[in-house]
């Protein structure tokens, strides 16, 4: 297995709420991925967004900016 | 075969809707179910088809839109999720059975209905409409175009008088989705219901609503979403809050394409070639003695659709002649929208609805025209 690193992980309530910050995400730039919501978080499925814990303040722009909700914001181990 | 039944379904589709309907069943995973290339590929379609039937209707936000199998679907969605025991609700004889049928469904179950009239050219009077607003009004629910007639409602009209009485409105666009411009912003629709499978040039078993943001819908299904999980509840975040079980991912990838078809093409310049064929049918055949026409030809703001019967002929038979000799699809009968035929007395004749496409040609209408004309003088 991979060694684990500190990331910051955003989930969302759909997945149409994912989609939308893919897409803002490319449209801004901000680097990062969709990844499966990891469990230590929720155990409820779906995705989630993961990005270097320096781009913390981007990604909260990017998603006011893309009228995108959080439903939690996470550093976690992954 | 000369296919004038468009109103049903259409049945020419752009090759961009076929490709996307392709290239989607060979790459397409099951969208929201997991983060791999498949599935993420499926869930970037869909929410680029929710992006644009944003962008079509002019509305708020993609995640207002859902997507159903058709706008009967939709429209079952939006009655019995607005609706409870003790409301009023306002609708015209022009609806489809899509409307009518759970609205009787809910009477049963203690709504009140009200359905306004038409005249002799299927019209209904808006003025009307305020004098029926009762303090328990809840909806007015009105189709955008008749599919028996093509006569269009004023839909801005209306949505101000709903907006103005503090009414839900809840729009059926099955006939005009793709073909004319609908704002719902503009028009005060809080819900439109659409099917992807006529104007909007997508597959069979596609459709959707859009749903004004704020406004909460009890959902006819529930079940799997690919979030929440261990949620004893559908989750109530729209879409997903009306959105169980798998989406026709596939589908909706042609139905995006039909959209950015339409897009591309221009909806005016596809309108003006569908009133053309219309214009030129109806002009062609109205001389014809003993023809009885259905609907309001003098205005050139309706749907694509001719509809009228030959003296007393049973229109099925009409229709079978048609289709023997000349080899001409057309659609008799009562068309799912019995109040329509009671209002002009067609019950038992049913009627002649014939429906263009801008993929039609002139040289088909005129062949049909000639036909008739032929029929009718033996």
């Amino acid at each position: 297995m991979r060694k684990k690193e500190l990331k910051l992980v955003v989930t969302f309530h759909t997945t149409a709420d994912a989609m939308a910050m893919e897409k803002a995400a490319k449209d801004f730039g901000l680097k990062g991925r969709i990844i499966p919501v990891p469990r230590v978080i929720s155990s409820g499925c779906g995705m989630s967004w993961t990005s270097d814990l320096l781009e913390k303040e981007q990604v909260l722009a990017v998603m006011e900016k893309a009228g995108i909700d959080v439903e939690e914001l996470h550093e976690v181990l992954i | 075969m000369i296919y004038f039944d468009n109103a049903a379904t259409t049945l020419y589709k752009p090759q961009e809707v076929m490709d996307a309907v392709l290239t989607s069943m060979k790459s397409s995973g099951n969208a929201g179910r997991g983060v791999n290339e498949a599935s993420l590929s499926a869930s970037r379609v869909i929410y680029q088809a929710r992006e644009a039937l944003c962008d079509l209707f002019n509305g708020e936000d993609p995640r207002q839109i859902v997507f159903t199998m058709n706008s009967t679907h939709s429209l079952n969605m939006a009655m019995k999720g607005l609706l409870r025991t003790g409301d009023h609700v306002i609708t015209t004889v022009l609806e489809h059975n899509s409307v009518l049928r759970p609205l009787y469904e809910l009477e049963q179950e203690g709504i009140e209905l009200t359905i306004l009239p038409c005249d002799a050219l299927g019209r209904i009077e808006y003025e009307e409409i305020p004098k029926e607003i009762k303090k328990n009004t809840k909806a007015i629910v009105t189709t955008h175009g008749s599919n028996l007639t093509g006569n269009l409602l004023d839909i801005h009209r209306i949505g101000g008088i709903a907006r103005e009485y503090g009414i839900t409105y809840i729009v059926d666009a099955s006939q005009t989705a793709g073909v004319y411009p609908i704002d719902v912003k503009a028009s005060n629709i809080d819900i439109l219901c659409f099917t992807g499978h006529k104007g909007l040039l997508g597959p069979q078993g596609t459709g959707g609503m859009y749903v004004r943001g704020g406004l909460r819908l009890k959902p006819l299904l529930s079940g799997g979403t690919g979030v929440q999980t261990f949620s004893k509840e559908q989750p109530a975040e729209m879409p997903t809050h009306l959105e169980a079980g798998t989406l026709n991912g596939h589908g909706i990838a042609g139905l995006l394409a039909g959209v950015e078809y339409i897009n591309k093409k221009g909806m005016s310049l596809i309108r003006e070639k569908e009133m053309l064929l219309m214009k030129r049918f109806y002009e062609g055949i109205k001389e014809i003695e003993g023809i009885t026409f259905y609907g309001d030809y003098d205005t050139e703001i309706r749907c694509p659709i001719v509809t009228f019967n030959y003296k007393d002929y049973d229109s099925g038979e009409v229709a079978d002649e048609l289709l023997e000799r000349y080899g001409v699809v057309l659609r008799a009968g009562g068309h799912c929208a019995p109040l329509m035929h009671e209002s002009f007395g067609t019950v038992e004749q049913g009627a002649l609805r014939f429906s263009f496409s801008h993929m039609n040609e002139i040289e088909e209408v005129d062949k049909v025209i000639q036909g008739l004309k032929e029929m009718t003088t033996e």
